[in-house]
C-alpha cells in the first residue's frame, strides 16, 4: 500500500450534485502531485477530503496506513495551504507559526527552536513579530507555508496557493515550493487550474474534469500522450489545434489535406489535434495557413491564422523569423506527432 | 468669495445647534454653584457661583429617601454595579449566542436567530409583569442578581456579534481545525480576540442601557439600599440646588465611559475589523 491511498472516493452533496465520481489514486511517500483541471471540476473537494474538512460520501482514504475516514482534521496530522493564506490576523507572525504547535502541547523551547528554523528556511525571520496586514502577498505566502513546515506534517495539501500573487511573483514561488518541497521531502498535494504550474511543479499530475480523473502520468508523459481530447485541450500552452476529420481505413481526411498509413482501426468522425509547436515550415507542406496575426515572444512566435474555414490556428515558428499579416505558410505535421480522438467520446483513437 | 459665505453659514449653523445643546446643561451646571437663595430669587444663572463643593459634597452623602438609608453615593455605587454587571453579561451572552448561530450549523439557526431578532420589538415595559413574577417567585427581589439578569439577554449585541462573524472567512475555521483548534480554542483564541473592538463597543453600549434604567430596578427593588442614580433622580427632594448637582453627577460616568473608550468605541461600530 503506498502512503496515501484513495479508494473509490466519491462526493455527493446535500443537493445531489456529485463533485467527485468514483476516484481511486496512490501517492507515494514524498511524490509531489499536482491536480490540475478547470474551475468547478472537483479538484479542491478531492483535495479538501484528504484534509478532513469535507465528508466522504463513499469510498475510504488511508494516510501512512491508517484509514481516515472518519478521523477529525486536527487528528490528522496533515498541513494545508489555502488560496488566501487563511493567516491569524490577530497573531504576528511567530504566533501564527506557534499556533499548531502549542494545540499539540509542546513545549516552549522546542516551539522556538522549530519556528526558527522555518523562519530561517523561509527567509522570514525578520518579520517574526509582525502582523501579517503588515507583509507582502509574497511574504504572506511564505508565512503559510512556514505554518505548514513547521509542523512537520505527514502529508502537505496546497489548495491554489499562488492565485492570489502578480505574474512574476508567482514564478519565483512556484520555483521555491518545488525547491522547499524536495528539501524537506514531505508527501505533497498541489491544486491548480494552471496548466504551467502544474507541469512546472508535479512528479505525478491528475488532470481532472467534471470530478473524474481524466488522465494520471508524469507531466511529459500527460503531455506527449494525452488519453482524451479533454487532457490534450488541457495541457500545453498555447493550446492544440483541433480540426474535424474523418477516418476511414487508416486514411484520415481533413479540409483540405490527407493522411495516410494511420496507425489506427477506428472509422468514423473524429478531431484531429495538433500542437502549435509540432508544425514545421516546408515546401509543398500539408497545411496552408493565412497569418492574420503574430505574437512575438522573442524566443519564438505564436503565429495565429486560417485554414479554409478553421480560425485561430496556431502555429510555433522559431524566433528569428520574420513572419507578416497576409503572408501564407506552408506546413507540415512532424512526423507522427499528431493525435486522433473519438468525436463523440473525446477518447484517444491512435 | 462665495465658498467663504456658504461655509461661513453652515459654521453659524452648527454653532447654533451646539448652542442649543450644551447652553441648558451649562446653565443646570452654573446654578447647581450657587446657593438655593440665589436660584429662588434671581432665577436660573449663566455664571460660576461660589457654592461648588458644599452643594455637591451635601448631595453626595446625605441620607435621603424614605427611611433615610441612602445617600447618593451608594445609589452611584448601585448603578455602577449594574450597569457594569448588565455590560458584561449581555456581552458574553450574546457572544456566544452568535457563535452558536453562526458557526453551529443547524437546520434552525435563521429561524432562531429571527426569533431572538423579534424581541428587540418587545421592550422590557411589555413583559415585566411576568418577568417581575419569576424574580419574586426565585425570591431574587431586592438583589443585585435581580436588577442585572432579567435584562442581560440583547438582542442587538447578538446581532451586531452574528454580522460580524458572518464576515470571517471559512478558511480561518479551517486552518485553525488542522492546527487542532477544537470548537472552544477557536472561540477564544480566534474569535473573542477578532471581535475585541466590537466588545468594547458593545460593553459601552450596555453600560449606558444599564445605567439608564427606571422601571425595572424600580419595580424590583423595594429596599432604599438598591435604589440606583436614575431611580434617585425622580426620588429627589431637597432645594433645587441640590437637584441640579445630583442630575449634573449623574451624566458623569456615562460620558467617562465614552470618553475613555471612544476610540474602540468608533472602531467598533463603524469598521468592522
Amino acid at each position: 500500500m503506498s502512503f496515501l491511498d484513495l479508494k473509490n472516493v466519491t462526493k455527493i452533496y446535500p443537493n445531489g450534485t456529485k463533485a467527485v465520481h468514483e476516484t481511486s489514486l496512490s501517492v507515494d511517500e514524498g511524490e509531489f502531485m499536482v491536480f490540475v483541471g478547470p474551475s468547478g471540476c472537483g479538484k479542491s473537494t478531492l483535495l479538501r477530503m484528504v484534509a478532513g474538512l469535507e465528508d466522504i460520501t463513499e469510498g475510504d482514504i488511508n494516510l501512512d496506513g491508517q484509514l481516515i475516514n472518519e478521523v477529525d482534521p486536527s487528528e490528522r496530522d496533515v498541513a494545508m495551504v489555502f488560496q488566501n493564506y487563511a493567516l491569524y490576523p490577530h497573531m504576528n507572525v511567530y504566533n501564527n507559526l506557534a499556533y499548531g504547535l502549542k494545540n499539540r502541547g509542546i513545549d516552549k523551547e522546542t516551539i522556538e527552536q522549530k519556528v526558527n528554523d522555518a523562519a530561517k528556511l523561509l527567509q522570514i525571520s525578520d518579520f517574526l513579530q509582525r502582523k501579517p496586514s503588515m507583509l507582502s502577498g509574497g511574504q504572506r505566502q511564505r508565512v503559510a507555508m512556514g505554518r505548514a513546515i513547521v509542523r512537520n506534517p505527514k502529508i502537505f495539501l496546497f489548495d491554489e496557493p499562488l492565485s492570489n500573487l502578480d505574474a512574476k511573483l508567482r514564478i519565483q514561488m512556484r520555483l521555491e515550493i518545488k525547491k522547499l518541497q524536495q528539501k524537506v521531502g514531505v508527501t505533497s498535494i498541489f491544486v491548480t487550474h494552471d496548466q504551467v504550474e502544474a507541469m512546472t511543479l508535479a512528479d505525478r499530475l491528475a488532470v481532472i474534469n467534471n470530478g473524474i480523473i481524466e488522465q494520471l502520468g508524469t507531466p511529459i508523459e500527460i503531455y506527449n500522450n494525452p488519453e482524451s481530447l479533454f487532457v490534450a485541450g488541457f495541457i500545453g500552452s498555447p493550446q492544440m489545434n483541433f480540426l474535424d476529420a474523418n477516418l476511414n481505413n487508416k486514411t484520415l481526411s481533413a479540409e483540405n489535406f490527407e493522411i495516410k498509413n494511420i496507425d489506427s482501426d477506428y472509422n468514423g468522425e473524429v478531431t484531429l489535434g495538433i500542437r502549435p509547436e509540432h508544425l514545421i515550415e516546408s515546401e509543398n507542406g500539408l497545411i496552408n495557413l493565412k497569418v492574420e496575426l503574430v505574437e512575438q515572444l522573442g524566443s519564438d512566435n505564436l503565429v495565429y491564422g486560417q485554414i479554409k474555414n478553421i480560425k485561430d490556428f496556431c502555429y510555433r515558428s522559431p524566433g528569428n523569423q520574420t513572419i507578416k499579416r497576409g503572408d501564407t505558410l506552408s506546413l507540415n505535421i512532424e512526423e507522427n506527432k499528431y493525435y486522433i480522438f473519438d468525436k463523440s467520446t473525446g477518447k484517444r483513437v491512435n | 468669495m462665495t465658498r467663504l459665505i456658504t461655509s461661513g453659514f453652515s459654521h453659524f449653523i452648527l454653532f447654533i445647534g451646539i448652542l442649543i445643546m450644551i447652553v441648558p446643561v451649562w446653565m443646570i451646571f452654573a446654578s447647581s454653584t450657587h446657593t438655593g437663595l440665589t436660584i429662588n430669587t434671581h432665577g436660573l444663572q449663566m455664571f460660576l457661583g461660589d457654592s461648588f463643593y458644599e452643594n455637591y459634597m451635601r448631595v453626595l452623602l446625605y441620607q435621603g429617601g424614605f427611611f433615610k438609608e441612602i445617600t447618593a453615593l451608594k445609589m452611584f455605587l448601585n448603578s455602577f454595579i449594574m450597569a457594569t454587571g448588565v455590560a458584561i453579561l449581555s456581552v458574553i451572552t450574546s457572544l456566544m449566542a452568535a457563535y452558536a448561530l453562526v458557526y453551529y450549523r443547524t437546520k434552525y439557526a435563521t429561524l432562531l436567530f429571527w426569533i431572538i431578532f423579534v424581541t428587540i420589538l418587545v421592550p422590557l415595559e411589555l413583559r415585566i409583569f411576568p418577568t417581575y413574577s419569576v424574580m419574586a417567585e426565585l425570591n431574587l427581589v431586592n438583589s443585585y442578581f435581580g436588577l442585572i439578569v432579567p435584562i442581560s439577554a440583547s438582542a442587538i449585541a447578538t446581532l451586531f456579534f452574528r454580522q460580524f462573524y458572518k464576515t470571517v472567512p471559512d478558511e480561518l475555521l479551517e486552518s485553525a481545525k488542522l492546527d487542532g483548534a477544537n470548537t472552544w480554542r477557536f472561540f477564544v483564541d480566534f474569535l473573542v480576540p477578532l471581535s475585541k473592538t466590537m466588545i468594547v463597543a458593545m460593553l459601552i453600549f450596555m453600560f449606558v442601557f444599564g445605567y439608564n434604567q427606571y422601571l425595572w430596578p424600580l419595580l424590583v427593588t423595594s429596599s432604599e439600599q438598591y435604589w440606583t442614580v436614575v431611580m434617585g433622580l425622580k426620588m429627589m427632594s431637597g432645594s433645587i440646588v441640590h437637584r441640579f448637582a445630583f442630575v449634573m453627577m449623574s451624566m458623569v460616568p456615562p460620558i467617562l465611559i465614552i470618553i475613555v473608550l471612544q476610540k474602540h468605541f468608533i472602531k467598533g461600530v463603524f469598521q468592522d475589523k
